[in-house]
């Protein structure tokens, strides 16, 4: 509807009158505009001037919030009045890691009541960190062309939402559930599914913690001709996946569930054979799960390896993308850095993430994977040991690295063999890695780490720092010297309102900044937030009722065009 | 059981003698014992940091064994929890009860073992279906609140919420349901 736009001259007789000649720029700058896709570019193009501001919102069909509280529902969708693609995130990312108490906010419940009167036609969403309850999603059922949904670390739903999700929604092509919580309604929501056949192209489960039917299950893949990504949770035996293998041999994407005999197969029934159920999974290109793996099963998935390019596994493998547990050890990643010379994504987890347990991996496959893989771009590392020679080495052999995340599960240690800080290791990195836009710090870390950071981190937008820094110095250089920085996460860290105040010009550029357990006083706070307008100021008060003197727990802010919001619960003050 | 901090490594120059910094102690290499059964997993304080020690302090005093710091190591606890369902499972001795609530079409499954007291559970329930339930008294219930919490216990009778003595209640509570304060005025009598 182009309610904003001068109404079209009256035609003369039955003769043809051209339109008026702003409004054919107009036709021809839609037109071009469509073409845009990337979110910056259209940014831009929408500062141009006013008739490409408008033009751009009527053409943007991908909707993306990265907050949800920096603008609210009604103004976005009577921006961008077209858009059929949205994605919402919600809770800073440190909430994963209980450091926010829940009910802290980020309820999708406004946002679908708002789409549910402009956005009708929404085909696709995908929400991070939202709250999503169970009415939200019966609503979005509602929308007639709806037929993508991803939520990602998202809770406040159960089976019954799903079982809505799977009646109603008859375009339904991707159902992807990544790392919800969702609780057990006792309801068969694969039952849900309507009879005949599916349009469904990925169906992504394996965080639902619910034991499924499997009947219904196996009648919905023989009946989705178009499915290619499966992911299945622990409840699926591998007796079950080979059933399912076997009817869905076009799948691209496969999540194996538990990978273990369920206790249901009696003894002595023939095994069945699963190294030619994976043989015939010919366009097998990504493999994860393994979630209760029984290693004799393993080679049962060595046929399909060589063709795989993609594979998150708590194993040994070769590939671009390769996500595994700790417990490959040093030697695995020996192992991987010798044959996965096109190794593009590591993420090595702990398989007992504690502070003090003993991580079998260290600086010497971190050494071992940057000799091995050049490509590198994204690293995950969670160890108990490093050196700065290791991490120096991997800024030196792996250039093209864009995100490096170190985690040395230890508080504060030191490189094991010098017991120095690790200032020098992450400083190579953000020197020599001059692609990088994406850090995370660990280990002991005094001012000079940031400064560093400060002095080359030029294009990094997303930092996270936790027990690091000496005092108010190391904050002062990161927000005075990394002009793309976006979001700051830092913890635990003696950093104070001296440290915040210095960024002041720098945070209506800043998606947001959390800073927990530093030392930031109520008084800094309430300063910044009378400065800048246009910030949400919102101080958390965690669980424990600790009063030191008066730092504030948690501090988040972020820019917004709306205000504070008003769905606060008690335990956030805004100032 | 603690860890007997000592500085003097086989290995390498004794550089912790002369180490001065502000923190807990880091793990030591030379101190390897895992001790699982003793560790604290009480929650700690975020700020253990702050306390500056020199090392004439250290090897004084024994440190306690580092209790685990909320949120530390960042690993989201759905990962966590996916490598050890079976430990999970076994467990799972908690008490699992339903909870439905008059008007919403969902129902609710909570863990009573996860309570210590009525008035924790109570304010798990109002956060869960959103609504006021109020103050119990044992004199008129929950007369006056929007809502009233009944349980059904082992005999199959109901009973208002806050009768008997938590323990009592958490063992014999099969179900639980949220009505509508104006019909639970009838229960009063109870």
């Amino acid at each position: 509807m182009r309610e904003d736009r001068p109404p079209p001259p009256p035609s003369r007789g039955g003769a043809y009158s051209p339109p008026p000649p702003d409004q054919v720029l107009e036709n021809v700058l839609e037109h071009v505009l469509q073409f845009l896709t990337f979110r910056r570019d259209r940014n831009a193009a929408a500062l141009v001037c006013r008739s490409w501001h408008r033009a751009e919102a009527l053409t943007r069909s991908e909707l993306f919030i990265g907050n949800c509280y920096a603008v609210a529902p009604r103004r976005a969708m009577e921006r961008f009045r077209r858009a059929t693609a949205v994605t919402i995130k919600g809770k800073p990312r440190f909430a994963d890691f209980n450091l926010m108490p829940p009910d802290w906010g980020a309820n999708f419940t406004p946002w679908v009541t708002s789409m549910a009167q402009c956005y009708r036609a929404l085909e696709k969403l995908c929400l991070k960190r939202m709250f999503v309850t169970d009415e939200d999603l019966e609503l979005l059922a509602s929308f007639p062309s709806f037929r993508e949904l991803v939520l990602i670390c998202c809770d406040g739903f159960g089976t019954s939402g799903l079982a809505v999700v799977a009646s109603k929604c008859r375009k339904l092509r991707v159902l992807d559930l990544i790392e919800d919580e969702v609780t057990d309604d006792e309801i068969d929501w694969i039952s849900c599914f309507p009879e005949g056949e599916t349009c469904l192209e990925s169906l992504i489960f394996d965080c639902v913690e619910c034991p499924i039917y499997f009947e219904a299950l196996e009648r919905l893949v023989a009946r989705s001709p178009s499915l290619k990504k499966l992911k299945l949770n622990r409840y699926v035996s591998i007796v079950q996946l080979y059933r399912l293998m076997i009817r869905a041999p076009q799948l691209t994407h496969l999540g194996t569930g538990s990978f273990s005999p369920s206790e249901i197969v009696a003894q002595g029934d023939q095994e069945p054979d699963y190294s030619s159920a994976f043989d015939a999974c010919r366009s097998l290109v990504c493999l994860s799960g393994f979630r209760e793996i029984v290693p004799d099963y393993l080679p049962a998935i060595y046929p399909v390896c060589a063709n795989l390019t993609s594979l998150n596994f708590y194993g040994e493998a070769c590939f671009l993308c390769l996500q595994v547990l700790d417990t490959v050890r040093d030697a695995g990643l020996q192992a991987v850095g010798a044959t996965c010379k096109d190794l593009r994504e590591l993420r090595v987890f702990p398989i007992d993430a504690r502070e003090d347990s003993e991580a079998p991996v260290s600086d010497v496959g971190l050494l071992a994977i940057s000799e091995g893989c050049r490509k590198l771009q994204s690293i995950l590392y969670f160890c108990q040991r490093m050196t700065n020679a290791a991490v120096i080495a991997m800024s030196e052999n792996c250039p093209e690295l864009v995100v490096f995340r170190l985690c040395i599960m230890g508080r504060h240690l030191p490189d094991h063999v010098t017991r120095e800080p690790m200032d020098e290791g992450f400083g190579a990195i953000v020197k020599n890695c001059k692609k990088l836009t994406r850090l995370a710090t660990s280990g002991l870390l005094t001012d000079r780490a940031f400064s560093y950071i400060g002095q080359y981190g030029k294009l990094v937008r997303t930092l996270s720092v936790a027990f690091a820094g000496d005092s108010d110095t190391g904050l002062k250089y990161v927000l005075e010297g990394c002009p793309r920085l976006q979001k700051l996460e830092i913890r635990d860290s003696p950093f104070g309102d001296s440290a915040l105040r210095s960024g002041l010009y720098r945070y209506y550029n800043m998606r947001f900044l959390w800073m927990s357990s530093c030392r930031l006083t109520r008084r800094g706070c309430k300063e910044i937030a009378q400065q800048m307008p246009h910030l949400v100021v919102e101080m958390i008060n965690g669980e424990e009722e600790e009063v030191k003197e008066d730092y504030v727990d948690t501090l988040y802010m972020y820019r917004s065009l709306d205000g504070p919001r008003a769905d606060a619960p008690s335990f956030v003050t805004i100032l | 059981m603690e860890k007997p901090m000592s500085y003097e490594s086989e290995d390498h120059l004794n550089l912790k003698a002369t180490e001065l910094r502000l923190g807990l102690p880091g793990r030591d290499e030379s101190d390897k014992q895992s001790s699982p059964s003793a560790r604290n997993n009480k929650r700690a304080s975020p700020e253990m940091e702050g306390v500056l020690y020199a090392e004439n302090e250290e090897q004084d005093c024994t440190p306690p064994p580092k209790a685990q710091v909320v949120g530390w190591p960042p690993v989201r606890s759905y990962r966590k929890n996916c490598f050890q369902p079976k430990k999970i499972e076994a467990d799972a001795s908690g008490v699992y009860v339903k909870v439905s609530m008059d008007g919403a079409p969902y129902l609710r499954k909570i863990d009573l073992n996860v309570y210590k007291s009525y008035p924790e559970l109570l304010k798990a329930l109002e956060n869960m279906f959103k609504c006021t339930i109020g103050v119990y008294s044992e004199r008129d219930g929950y007369d006056g609140s929007d809502y009233a919490p009944i349980y059904e216990d082992k005999d199959g009778d109901w009973m208002l919420v806050g009768d008997v003595p938590w323990d009592m209640f958490s063992t014999s509570c099969k179900r639980m349901r949220i009505m509508k304060g104006s019909e639970a005025k009838g229960l009063g009598c109870l």
